[in-house]
């Protein structure tokens, strides 16, 4: 039996999705023996002139990781979507922007500005700037465009499926290697278009195995200004943990030791706009006896996009700030 | 033809109180402007930030939120949830270049349809003042293949 075609590529993210990738451990057998890889550039030699000679949906499936933020991401996103069968966005940064998508708060050029000449550890007096062409005696060099804003890999192109989180769990990995397999092999059905796949439809709360209550607090309070308690749930010890409005999945492995919740598993199963939602929920758990104290006490969160925001901005509903 | 800016703006007035001093304020034949679209829910705390941010994606220039006095909530407390709500909003709205002014919350009893037609008044000049917002300009570009924002709020299931 020929092997179904499977490829991986790494667009506008740090990479951790290609190393959360081996979390699947011994499967990764399983994988060589069901595919064969025609392109994934950090585990083979490939290019994009050999994904560019194959036919249109030739490959049965291609995890995409990163988000699109320059023309190549979005050159190589529109080249898989046509040549690939199924198109996973695999991680935060595809499905919904990922930390990356905080660049949504600035423009290109600010960017380029902060990094080339504004960081105090910069030494660049003649503001020399990286170009998008520059010609030498050889010919033209190129660089991709940097977009001012961030996308989501479905803002660019048609998305079957999404596995959220940063980076999603092996074990989810998995599940979803296991149900696209079966699928190509005639042995089940593939879920249908535009599911989020590996995880269940519960939010990362009911993961957590903290003792929860009645949620009252005082105020907010980060980590570092006390050491909260191993038992109680952390939101109403007064830490932002985003874990009522994001997706389950993680196993609540950072609530488990003691951190906070981030929300990288993106929007709960229903949820339009994570950040809205757990923005409402921190607003609605303050116990003061006026309204002009709640509202002083709420107006003192500390970076709402940051904080609330931190994996999904692009894929909000706002989806950046005007500037 | 007058050229200036008519704003268009969202108003979500709570059922027991805001909306009646709307009706009050009908009924005693006040007049204000007619820039402000009324939504009826069933309490300030019901309105959720979601709806104000989807009120701003889709072209509203400014939103009112209108509620009961405090301590007159027919929910007992669910104004006291609108009070923490909308300062954090407001916050967030900055963050994302928005004038914190485009939001505006309002206790309006149902026996103040003097209030509300000053609140609404005041704040359609306001907004006139800013101009428009134009949220689908500044996303335009990240227009693309998915991201209807219609398909994106029927994912949410609204009880009835």
């Amino acid at each position: 039996m020929s092997k179904f075609k499977f490829a991986m590529y790494w667009a506008g993210s740090c990479g951790g999705c290609e190393i959360a990738f081996l979390e699947i451990k011994d499967k990764i057998i399983e994988v060589d023996a069901n595919y064969e890889v025609v392109f994934w550039p950090v585990a083979a030699d490939f290019k994009y002139k050999d994904v560019e000679g194959y036919e249109d949906g030739s490959i049965d499936v291609c995890l995409f990781n990163g988000c699109i933020r320059n023309s190549e991401n979005e050159h190589v996103a529109r080249l898989l979507r046509q040549k690939s069968k199924v198109l996973v966005a695999f991680g935060a940064c595809a499905t919904s922007g990922g930390i990356p998508g905080l660049a949504n708060l600035a423009t290109a050029q600010e960017i380029k500005d902060l990094v080339y000449t504004q960081n105090p550890s910069v030494d660049n007096p003649d503001r020399v700037y990286p170009q998008e062409r520059y010609e030498v005696p050889e010919g033209v060099l190129e660089l991709p465009v940097l977009y001012d804003t961030v996308k989501t890999l479905d803002q660019v192109v048609d998305v079957d499926y999404y596995m959220p989180g940063c980076p999603p769990e092996g074990h989810q990995i998995a599940a979803v290697l296991d149900v696209v397999t079966a699928a190509l092999k005639g042995e089940g059905e593939l879920p249908p278009k535009g599911a989020v796949i590996g995880v269940a439809p519960k939010t990362c709360c009911e993961e957590c195995k903290r003792t929860k209550s009645e949620k009252k607090v005082p105020g907010f309070r980060r980590v570092w200004e006390f050491v909260p308690d191993p038992e109680q749930c952390l939101l109403e010890q007064g830490i932002i943990c985003m874990g009522p409005a994001t997706r389950a999945g993680c196993g609540a492995r950072c609530t488990s030791v003691g951190m906070p919740c981030r929300g990288c598993y993106g929007p709960a199963e229903g949820v339009v706009d994570q950040g809205a939602k757990m923005l409402s929920t921190v607003a609605s758990i303050i116990d003061a006896p006026t309204p002009e104290e709640i509202a002083e006490i709420a107006a003192s969160v500390p970076d709402p996009v940051g904080t609330f925001y931190r994996f999904t901005l692009p894929g909000s509903l706002l989806r950046r700030a005007k500037v | 033809m007058s050229e200036q800016f008519e704003p268009r703006i969202i108003g979500f007035l709570c059922r027991w109180c805001s909306y009646n001093g709307a009706d009050l304020a009908g009924t005693s034949r006040l007049k204000y402007p007619p820039n402000m679209v009324p939504i009826k829910t069933n309490c300030s705390g019901r309105v959720d930030p979601t709806h104000i941010l989807k009120a701003f994606r889709e072209g509203a220039d400014g939103v009112l939120v209108a509620g009961c006095h405090p301590g007159d909530c027919h929910y007992i407390n669910g104004n006291y949830r609108t009070a923490g709500r909308m300062p954090l909003v407001k916050k967030l709205l900055e963050q994302l270049g928005l004038e914190p002014g485009r939001l505006r919350l309002e206790w309006v009893s149902a026996a103040e349809g003097e209030k509300f037609q000053r609140v609404v008044t005041e704040f359609t000049e306001e907004i006139r003042a800013l101009g428009p917002l134009d949220w689908q300009a500044v996303v335009g570009e990240a227009e693309g293949a998915a991201g209807d924002p219609e398909a994106e709020m029927a994912k949410e299931a609204v009880p009835a």
